[in-house]
């Protein structure tokens, strides 16, 4: 699914310039359930970011389901995201003045796909997550753990070959955060392929593979026994 | 996604309704700051239009470019006169003038009794009715000058009543109330005027605004009142009308001139001869109300444009605002131009939006001083409005300016990187 290789990148401050990656080399297959762990300034945000296609590599080869990405432009960048991406945020970035419904809908809207069929996908991913009957709420009337499962939700709805998850639980309580994960770990036992940066090492224990970074290198890649989320539900 | 498709998809709009209704009080003072701009517009170049069909209708009965001289007296010794003569008007001078003057289009010489001789006019008598009334001695040329509308199965002297000195005559709206019945129709009838029987050819329909003139004129053959007050060769005035496209002021001098050596008069007399330009004056009222009508273009525009970037300027503090939503968006895969024909489509919106408004209220507006003022007879203003080029152009100006100044925050909105986007909380 992803095969990065001798991924370099620095951002410029001011005069010095910060070296952020220095030679990444990471595959990942289809199916995983992937942690990526690291103290802040690890790198792994920016990693994340470049996964992404939000931020450009500085050199380096970046595969993402045997199509090279490369000679980013906005637009192109905006339809393999479409395409390829689904993304969950640590602050779940929903549309404030948008229902529910409609925020799942959003990525189909962008895919030029219609409107009932938008709206029946949308239901559908909604009621995945257990939010069916939320679906006329706007994120003001919902709890944490409900935004960002709505979230989850809009991020499936594009049906994304890859989901990124950015800190999904970082601003959620324990109960909810395990909450998040059984729904992570479901979505990924029905096939599909995610990438979790957490720093959180019982989040990363529910993965199926750790990847830790320290100061722009892997420093360690290691599959492990998942713990199921389920149990502290 | 191309432009057009997006112009046309109701989920675009639905995009637009959706973040114009999330700050409602923000969208109602931007549509606040154009929709007055566009019913300044509106009011003023309608009330400016107003005020110049209230002119020209003053102005509706006579030709534009048309003047009246008159003899004066002299006030320079000439050839061996003093000063203090008065000079007499012949008319053989018509046709002296005439042969001048190329400019002049019509001349019709004019006598009346009620009017400038100290009398109080003629009267008339029909059966047991009577009543004093001016008598103007007339050539058919006169109507090409100032117009007489006459009532159906009536008309003006023609050039057979003066050839044959006819003892016909039109009589005025008064006239005809005073000295008939009700429902007696005029025409046909005859009247008595100083004791010659008239034969009644039309009515005239008073128009105002005309001078000395009034409903109760009565107009007879010149030559019928050359013979009934013995007047002879004489003319009192000339009505004479130029064409179009001469200079009045020009003719005016010429006129004065030839009458000057026609009549042995000094040249440098200024006296001797008066006139009234009624071009001239047409002329400076025109330019009066065209200055209004260019003042309030002008003042109605820059208020539209300013309310238009009082909208650039809203929608600029809005981008700022919704750069993590924009970030969002452009995250779950918006391109940089469907970003971009958001913001532009929205400016657009909200600036036709005001514009239509605007309109709106300025058309009640002017409709309001439409009926507050149609039935001023005195106050030259008729007809308040806004030719529709006038309220095409003002929206094509809008929506222009619209995307223009919606340029300016969609521009910012895709400058802005969706990563920086998303960090900003």
């Amino acid at each position: 699914m992803i095969q990065i290789n001798e991924l370099h990148k620095s951002y410029k401050m001011g005069s010095s310039s910060l070296h952020v990656l220095k030679g990444i080399n990471l595959s990942v297959e289809d199916g995983e359930l992937v942690a990526i762990m690291g103290s802040s300034g690890s790198g792994k945000s920016t990693l994340l970011n470049i996964i992404g296609m939000l931020d450009i590599l500085d050199t380096g080869t970046y595969e993402l389901d045997k199509v090279l990405i490369e000679d980013l432009d906005e637009t192109k960048a905006a339809k393999y995201r479409n395409k390829f991406l689904g993304f969950i945020f640590q602050s779940f970035n929903l549309i404030n003045y948008k229902t529910a419904l409609e925020n799942v809908s959003l990525p189909l809207y962008y895919q030029g796909v219609n409107r009932k069929e938008r709206q029946e996908k949308a239901l559908k991913y909604l009621a995945s997550v257990g939010l069916a009957d939320w679906a006329t709420h706007l994120p003001s009337e919902l709890s944490g753990g409900q935004k960002q499962r709505v979230a989850i939700a809009r991020a499936l709805a594009s049906e994304p070959k890859l989901l990124l998850a950015d800190e999904p639980t970082g601003a959620l309580d324990t109960q909810t955060s395990c909450e998040v994960m059984d729904i992570i770990q479901k979505i990924n036992q029905e096939g599909k392929t995610i990438l979790v940066v957490t720093h959180e090492e019982d989040i990363a224990q529910m993965c199926k593979r750790i990847v830790r970074l320290k100061d722009g290198v892997i420093i360690e890649d290691v599959k492990v026994n998942q713990v199921l989320a389920a149990q502290y539900v | 996604m191309n432009s057009l498709k997006i112009i046309f998809d109701r989920d675009s709009w639905q995009e637009i309704f959706g973040s114009i209704q999330k700050n409602k009080v923000r969208t109602i003072i931007t549509v606040i700051g154009v929709l007055w701009g566009i019913f300044i517009y509106i009011a003023l170049s309608g009330s400016a239009n107003g005020l110049d069909n209230g002119f020209e209708r003053e102005f509706e009965n006579i030709a534009m470019n048309s003047m009246f001289v008159w003899a004066q007296s002299t006030s320079i010794p000439y050839e061996g006169f003093k000063t203090g003569r008065n000079p007499q008007l012949k008319l053989k001078d018509a046709q002296t003038l005439r042969n001048n003057i190329p400019e002049i289009q019509f001349i019709a010489p004019r006598n009346v009794r009620g009017v400038f001789d100290g009398s109080s006019g003629s009267q008339i008598v029909r059966g047991t009715k009577s009543g004093t009334y001016n008598i103007y001695g007339d050539f058919p040329e006169y109507t090409r000058i100032a117009t007489k509308k006459i009532y159906d199965k009536g008309r003006f002297i023609n050039q057979s009543d003066i050839d044959n000195a006819r003892k016909v005559c039109v009589i005025g709206e008064r006239t005809q109330k005073e000295l008939f019945e009700e429902d007696e129709e005029p025409v046909g009838k005859f009247v008595r005027i100083d004791d010659i029987y008239f034969q009644v050819i039309g009515v005239h329909k008073y128009i105002q605004g005309g001078g000395f003139e009034s409903d109760g004129d009565v107009f007879i053959p010149f030559a019928t009142f050359k013979k009934l007050y013995n007047t002879g060769e004489n003319v009192e005035w000339f009505t004479i009308a130029a064409y179009d496209d001469a200079d009045v002021i020009q003719v005016e001098k010429d006129v004065k001139q030839t009458l000057k050596r026609i009549h042995r008069v000094s040249p440098k007399d200024e006296r001797a001869f008066g006139s009234f330009n009624l071009g001239e004056v047409f002329n400076r009222i025109m330019g009066f109300a065209r200055g209004m009508t260019f003042l309030s273009l002008i003042v109605g525009i820059a208020t539209i444009i300013a309310g238009v970037i009082g909208i650039g300027n809203i929608l600029l503090i809005s981008v700022k605002e919704r750069t993590k939503e924009l970030g969002v968006r452009r995250a779950l895969g918006a391109t940089p131009s469907e970003v971009r024909m958001q913001i532009i489509l929205e400016s657009v919106f909200l600036t036709v939006i005001a514009g239509i408004f605007g309109i709106v209220l300025g058309a009640f507006v002017l409709a309001g001083i439409n009926a507050g003022t149609a039935n001023l007879e005195d106050f030259p203003y008729t007809n308040p409005t806004v030719p529709v080029s006038f309220v095409l152009g003002a929206l094509a100006i809008m929506v222009t300016l619209g995307t223009l100044i919606g340029l300016i925050p969609a521009q910012r909105a895709v400058s802005i990187k969706p990563i920086d986007a998303l960090r900003e909380e």
